[in-house]
């Protein structure tokens, strides 16, 4: 099985380097930002996470594939990644609840992937200079052409991609909250979470209208998670602005987390090559306590942009102090860099998902 | 807030002696603490009767007591030093227990001293089964169905309740010792017996066996502010049934789901908050295969042989934390030293696989039990890091020194398909070999899965070897195939084997390893480690490193021991540490290779840099490429790095020491016979052959008895002494079944008093800090016999040739660094039996006690330095004030079917010391630290005897019968009755000594030895006889028996006299001075 003639593939750097591999999943040539995630499992998680999308996305963790896919774990009806980048992936996986191989799953969703890379080398290229476009290629090409194509490539506004057309409901039984849930590329964990503690969720598209909000009725309003540059999102940033004087709880994650912090004043920066792992620690102030998060974002808030007279930082990142977190004072929200809801990664801080819960059955006391 | 205040001396408890199930892994976390605490600035104290110890080295603490681990001595040590506190978690199992018995009896509040790491409720609630149970039902933990019973009706009750079948579980033993699987009433009624009277409380667990189960284990720490991460997970390659210990074992897991990752991370994170853990933790997981019904199978409050793999798979320094949590700071205070940017509150993230693999001493017991199951009988392991767990594997198999570069076990390939698909159901030791061959034949994945119950991932990767294989053996080797090959990190030399075709022949161009750096993070943070493992990519991290921190110093390459093994234990890591530490000092760059997770050696931040490789010429080809070093030292690292001196000295590297053909010239025979006559030293006189034929004739010729060995042999491995034909054929049978590549030497036997010496020459000038005396006589191994030192019983004029003999041989064999030398003297005539010129198994103990440094010293020299100059003279040194007595310590209980009787070949795991002024008091303090009983039966009366008395059951061959009678006379005026069998019985009665007689077992009549043993009226056994070795012998049987149940079993006259000399000494070790080492 080893020996099979797989295709060649080439990975193609912004910097000119050029990685020789195989390819697998679908054929073609895909064009992306190129980002590393450090988490060992999780890999249909990761593929199916919207947050990635409009990237390439490398596996530092040599082994994938192991455990095959199913219909459960995926945090979303498809995969937004541009690309995949393994070294190794496994076509024979074993698990109980393996339902297919990644190649195939890959396939079914026309996602370009590469493997037999040696994506340390490739991980430490993309450290040393910080996130790079890239391409995957079958077959011959030009690479002067492709480099040029590269290097134009830019992320954009890819919300709208991911982002639900029409609201959806999703009831709990014996519900006890209405929770408006933002989608700006929500994984399901999060939704599922709410559910979990009696909230009847309605997911509502990216560009919906503070009155359509409003209109919901909402005891609180999730924020989610979703891709690319957060200032990019103006009419959310916006959206968001206008509801602060409505006092509804809100929580939010990730990208819902820096739209917050925009609309109250913040800014973001893009970091060098962001967190993307299952084991990044983050403090929280308030418990001094440190947890063991799940991380996927290239921008971050700026801690000290935080206008204090809306709020402070509540969480930062153990290894580069970066802020992953902010308390508001002007409103009854709070809002975390990294994911709560997991899936994959630890689920230490799904604590936050209660203390949501008690924001909310605080302010309808 | 960081060091707590309230703390300024800290007592460490080491853990003994290494026994299977308790190794060097303790060395190792022992060592990074004493290093952590004393860089806090805090007073150390430690104890620990091993002597072979890194731990228990001058630099490492500041008080340092190698005395007996018992409660008492422990509780002196405590009253002499006052410490302020305890460290409980990090001398393994021993020291927990002493932690909780001195906790737990009010001692440590009444002498005002804390517990650090875990207190001792936690202790209670991890060890104590229903304590344990109790805990993981309050915050929801499955365990598996279980009772704790203390006695044997209860057992049989709960195992009809729940149904076969069942595993046993002794409360507080090590390694599970005593435990086993019931299929039957019978088989149960056995287990449970012995799991009663072996656990210390007399309590075992009887639990549903869930043996199939996938065995899962995570590696957790938790400060007192309750910060928690998980360092590492490990997922066994054998399913639940066997030891984790003797699994081979892949980090990080590979079959689980995030799902089930995670709700086995979030069970033991849950785990270590409710037992409130300061410090290390391991939590071992059984997982249904078929679902997300999982069950918590163990968990070990302390670090652990697990924390030890763990760290250096993922580079995080557990013990080194656990440390520092310990004395008060938090995870979130301590810096990563691997980054030195991030902090420990940190999950490591791997971008490799490691790969786990046992070292088991079969090779040495061929009568043993080679099945496997909850008793752990592995001495060591070795860890290969590699991108795939093929590779993983093929590194594994190739670090683990059983003569193989492939999975391919040859005796597997002469069975038939019925017979490999029949061997596939046996649990043993070479399970992975089978199954490999199994695919090798066509047998499926899932069929070799359904009889094993093997993950089908393991399967299948192993099916990607045997497809590779099968290609290379297939037409013309071609560069794609090669390249496939070396992807798996197969060796060239392998590669061509395989082929049966020369890479040159085909044009191929050869590929070395490059190197990849292990930094926690998978390359996400730049990291400053030192620390590689080769495969095949194209980027070379290692040199890149290396030009990155240019030095103008010399690079010196220090070859480690491997695996830890009977015969060559972790002396030898001592040894290597300390050649590095010197070669620091003298402004060398130390760098190490090794494949042992368990050693100091492999920390990454002992050597400059460290490569954690297989030691095989290709492997260090690659290195030496990379390193380009000065040149290399291969003396200190066992037989392991010596056989790597050809090789390195055909690449043209320099080897600082000994050179290559004087180390030929000590281990070739012809040569060695040269060289002595050239010398005027006598030896005993011997012969070398091939077959059976040849034996026999040189045994009649030599005269029996006689001793047979192969050349080129390490703790004398398949050595023998043969009284008549019978051995010799039976030996020459085992030794031939194998490839004969190098002969059987044959040596007549004296059975003189065995000296042993350490020295070190520079070529001019030689020193012997000491002469060593063994106990018994010549025929027992030295590393099973007790050794004094200083020597007793020599005259001035033996010692006088000893040294003249010891400044030849060094001087011929032109020996710069160590040379080991074995002794006979006999009939006042000394005859040389061995030379290695190389460190010994004894270098650490003689250097604690005689002052000097040895390894140090002979490092100085290998780099050009002068024993005149250090300040040294030629000769002797002179004795200390201390007498030590080394007394060795074995495993037997963890080996069934292995014979008890010492031999030629080598069988102790371990070994302690007694230091004290007078020889008397030593070995009192040497034979309490191995555990031996003393009994007094002018103290009373025997509580375990029917009869109340005190008994020592004697049974030896012809050739001791005389020396029996002063033997048995003194247990006799002691109060001691006298059992013996048949022969021995009518020698003891005609000479006015009253034994009683009893039966051998194939007599068939009571009382037989055995229902004498099992009655409880046996204290001591003295057992010799002609033949052993095969468990079906009566004399074997019984001092297995013996064994199970614990009684004292001495194997040679000389040690039976020496135990009796402390017993009409009736000393108590109360009436000891102990004696802090660094003071001397």
């Amino acid at each position: 099985m080893i020996f099979e003639n797989k295709r060649k593939a080439a990975l193609i750097l912004a910097d000119g380097t050029v990685f020789e591999g195989k390819g697998f999943g679908a054929e073609g040539k895909t064009v992306g930002e190129i980002v590393f995630t450090t988490a060992m499992t999780g890999y249909q998680e990761t593929l199916t996470d919207s947050s990635y999308c409009g990237q390439i996305v490398t596996q530092t963790f040599p082994l994938i594939g192991n455990y095959g896919v199913n219909n459960i774990d995926p945090e979303s009806k498809t995969s937004a990644v541009s690309g995949y980048i393994v070294r190794e992936y496994c076509e024979v996986p074993s698990n109980f609840r393996c339902e297919g191989d990644l190649d195939s799953y890959l396939k079914s969703f026309g996602i370009i992937g590469i493997c037999d890379i040696d994506t340390r080398r490739l991980t430490r290229i993309i450290r040393e200079s910080g996130v790079m476009n890239g391409a995957i290629i079958s077959g011959e090409f030009d690479k002067d052409e492709l480099l040029k194509e590269i290097k134009a490539y830019k992320v954009g506004e890819v919300v709208p991609k991911v982002s639900v057309k029409e609201k959806e409901i999703f009831t709990a039984e014996n519900a006890k909250y209405n929770v408006v849930l933002m989608d700006y590329g929500y994984k399901y964990n999060i939704r599922r979470e709410l559910v979990k503690r009696g909230c009847n969720v309605t997911v509502m598209p990216y560009n919906a209208t503070p009155e359509e909000i409003k209109a919901a009725n909402p005891d609180g309003i999730m924020l989610s998670n979703g891709p690319g540059d957060p200032a990019d999102n103006v009419g959310s940033i916006q959206t968001l602005r206008e509801l602060v004087s409505a006092k509804i709880p809100t929580f939010g994650i990730c990208l819902g987390h820096q739209l917050l912090a925009l609309a109250n004043g913040a800014k973001t920066e893009k970091l060098k090559y962001g967190h993307r792992g299952g084991n990044q620690p983050v403090k929280d102030i308030a418990r001094d306590k440190t947890y063991i998060t799940s991380q996927n974002h290239g921008y971050a808030v700026i801690g000290d942009s935080v206008p204090a007279e809306v709020g402070a930082v509540s969480h930062i990142n153990g290894n580069d102090g970066t802020c992953e977190g902010v308390r508001y004072t002007n409103a009854p929200a709070f809002t975390v860099q990294f994911h709560p809801e997991a899936c994959g990664g630890p689920h230490d801080t799904s604590y936050l998902f209660d203390e949501f819960i008690n924001l909310m059955e605080e302010n309808k006391a | 807030m960081p060091l707590r205040s309230d703390i300024k001396k800290v007592l460490v408890i080491g853990s003994g002696p290494i026994v299977i199930g308790q190794a060097a892994e303790f060395d190792y976390a022992g060592t990074q603490a004493c290093r952590a605490l004393k860089q806090e600035g805090l007073e150390v104290v430690l104890i620990n009767s091993n002597p072979a110890t890194i731990m228990t080295d001058k630099h490492m603490a500041d008080k340092i007591y190698i005395e007996p681990l018992t409660l008492d001595v422990v509780k002196r040590v405590i009253e002499i030093e006052k410490p302020d506190s305890v460290v409980s978690n990090l001398g393994g199992q021993t020291a927990l227990t002493l932690s909780m018995q001195l906790a737990e009896s009010g001692y440590l509040e009444e002498h005002g001293v804390k517990l650090l790491g875990s207190n001792p409720e936690t202790i209670h609630k991890a060890e104590d089964r229903q304590a344990f149970k109790d805990t993981m039902e309050e915050i929801g933990q499955p365990c598996i169905p279980s009772k704790v019973v203390e006695n044997l009706e209860d057992a049989m009750a709960f195992a009809e309740e729940i149904g076969y079948p069942v595993i046993v579980r002794p409360a507080f033993t090590l390694g599970g010792t005593g435990g086993g699987i019931a299929e039957t009433r019978e088989e149960l009624h056995e287990i449970a017996t012995n799991g009663l009277r072996l656990s210390p409380i007399t309590q075992i667990l009887v639990e549903k066996c869930i043996s199939g189960w996938k065995e899962v284990e995570f590696e957790v720490m938790r400060d007192r502010k309750g910060n928690v991460i998980t360092v590492c997970s490990m997922e066994n390659f054998d399913p639940v049934g066997v030891h984790t210990g003797d699994s081979i074992v892949v980090a990080p897991t590979v079959t689980l789901a995030d799902k089930e990752y995670q709700m086995l991370r979030t069970a033991a994170l849950d785990i270590i908050q409710a037992l409130k853990v300061e410090g290390g933790c391991n939590c071992q997981f059984a997982l249904k295969p078929d679902s997300f019904e999982y069950a918590v199978i163990e968990v070990n409050p302390r670090v652990s042989r697990s924390s030890a793999l763990a760290s250096k798979a993922t580079g995080y320094p557990i013990a080194k934390v656990a440390a520092r949590i310990a004395v008060g700071y938090t995870l979130d205070e301590i810096i990563n030293q691997v980054t030195g940017k991030t902090y420990a509150c940190f999950e490591p993230a791997l971008d490799y696989l490691v790969v786990k693999f046992p070292k088991w001493p079969f090779d040495k017991f061929v009568y043993a039990k080679k099945t496997l199951g909850t008793q752990m009988k592995a001495t060591g392991e070795i860890m290969a890091i590699a991108p795939s767990f093929e590779a993983g594997m093929i590194k594994a198999v190739r670090s683990i020194e059983l003569g193989m570069d492939t999975l391919t076990k040859r005796e597997f390939t002469e069975l038939s398909d019925e017979q490999v698909r029949e061997k596939l159901y046996d649990v043993d030791v070479d399970r992975a070999f089978c199954v490999f061959e199994a695919l090798k034949r066509g047998i499926s994945v899932d069929d070799i899965h359904d009889i094993t119950k093997i993950d089908k991932w393991f399967i299948a990767k192993l099916k990607n070897l045997a497809e590779l294989e099968k290609l290379l053996a297939e037409g013309g080797l071609t560069q794609e195939k090669y390249d496939l090959a070396k992807k798996y990190c197969y060796l060239d030399s392998t590669i061509e084997r395989l082929s049966g075709q020369k890479l040159a022949d085909r044009n191929i161009s050869r590929r070395l390893a490059v190197y990849k750096m292990v930094d926690t993070c998978a390359a996400e943070f730049s990291a400053d480690t030192p620390y590689f493992y080769n495969d095949f990519d194209e980027e070379n991290e290692a040199k890149e490193f290396i030009e990155q921190h240019p030095s103008d110093k010399k690079k010196v390459i220090v070859f480690g021991s491997g695996p830890i093994r009977i015969g060559q234990g972790i002396e030898f890591d001592y040894c290597s540490v300390h050649c590095v530490w010197t070669l620091k000092e003298e402004g060398c760059e130390a760098i190490i290779c090794n494949n042992n997770p368990e050693t100091v050696s492999t920390d990454f931040d002992t050597g400059t840099r460290l490569y954690f490789d297989p030691l095989t010429k290709e492997d260090v080809e690659a290195l030496i490429e990379t390193e380009k070093p000065y040149g290399c030292v291969v003396q200190f690292g066992g037989q392991t790095a010596i056989k790597l001196t050809k090789h390195l000295t055909e690449m043209g590297v320099r080897i600082l020491g000994t050179q290559a053909a004087d180390i030929d010239a000590a281990e070739d025979r012809e040569l060695f016979d040269e060289l002595l006559e050239k010398c005027n030293i006598p030896r005993p006189q011997g012969e070398t052959v091939f077959t059976t034929e040849e034996a026999l004739k040189a045994a009649n010729k030599l005269g029996y008895p006689v001793l047979l060995r192969p050349s080129y042999v390490l703790g004398g491995q398949n050595m023998i002494i043969a009284h008549g034909d019978s051995d010799v054929s039976e030996y020459m049978a085992i030794i031939t079944s194998h490839e004969l590549e190098n002969p059987v030497l044959i040596d007549k036997y004296m059975m003189g008093t065995e000296v042993e010496v350490d020295a070190i020459c520079d070529g001019e000038d030689f020193v012997i800090p000491g002469i060593m005396e063994h106990v018994e006589r010549a025929g027992i191994h030295s590393g099973d016999s007790i050794s004094i030192y200083p020597s007793q019983n020599l005259t001035p004029h033996i010692k006088k040739v000893i040294i003249d003999y010891t400044e030849k041989l060094a001087k011929a064999l032109h020996v710069i660094g160590l040379v080991n030398i074995q002794y006979v003297v006999y009939n006042h005539e000394v005859y040389v039996i061995e030379v290695n010129p190389r460190s010994s198994r004894t270098v650490p103990y003689i250097s604690k006690v005689t002052g000097v440094p040895m390894v140090d010293l002979a490092t100085k020299i290998i780099l050009g330095k002068k024993l005149k100059d250090m300040g040294y003279t030629s000769g002797l040194y002179p004795n200390a004030e201390y007498v030590a007595v080394k007394v060795p310590v074995f495993s037997f209980e963890k080996l069934h079917d292995v014979d008890n009787q010492l031999g030629p070949e080598m069988k102790s795991t371990g070994e302690c010391l007694g230091i004290a002024k007078t020889f008397g008091e030593a070995i009192y303090k040497g034979l309490t630290a191995a555990g031996y009983k003393f009994c007094h039966p002018s103290d009373g009366k025997n509580p375990d005897s029917p009869d109340g008395t005190y008994g020592v059951l004697i049974s030896v061959r012809d050739s001791d019968k005389n020396e029996i009678i002063e033997i048995a006379s003194r247990f006799e005026d002691l109060g001691f009755t006298v059992y013996a069998t048949g022969g021995t019985a009518s020698v003891l009665n005609r000479n006015m000594i009253a034994a009683n007689h009893v039966y051998r077992i194939h007599e068939e009549q009571q009382p037989n030895v055995i229902s004498l043993l099992e009655s409880g009226a046996v204290s001591y056994v003295v057992s010799t006889s002609e033949t052993g070795r095969k468990p079906s012998l009566d004399s074997v049987r019984m001092r297995r028996k013996a064994v199970e149940r614990s009684i004292v079993c001495l194997t040679a006259i000389d040690t039976a006299s020496a135990l009796l000399d402390c017993l009409e000494a009736n000393r108590s070790i109360d009436g000891v001075e102990l004696v802090d080492i660094t003071k001397i």
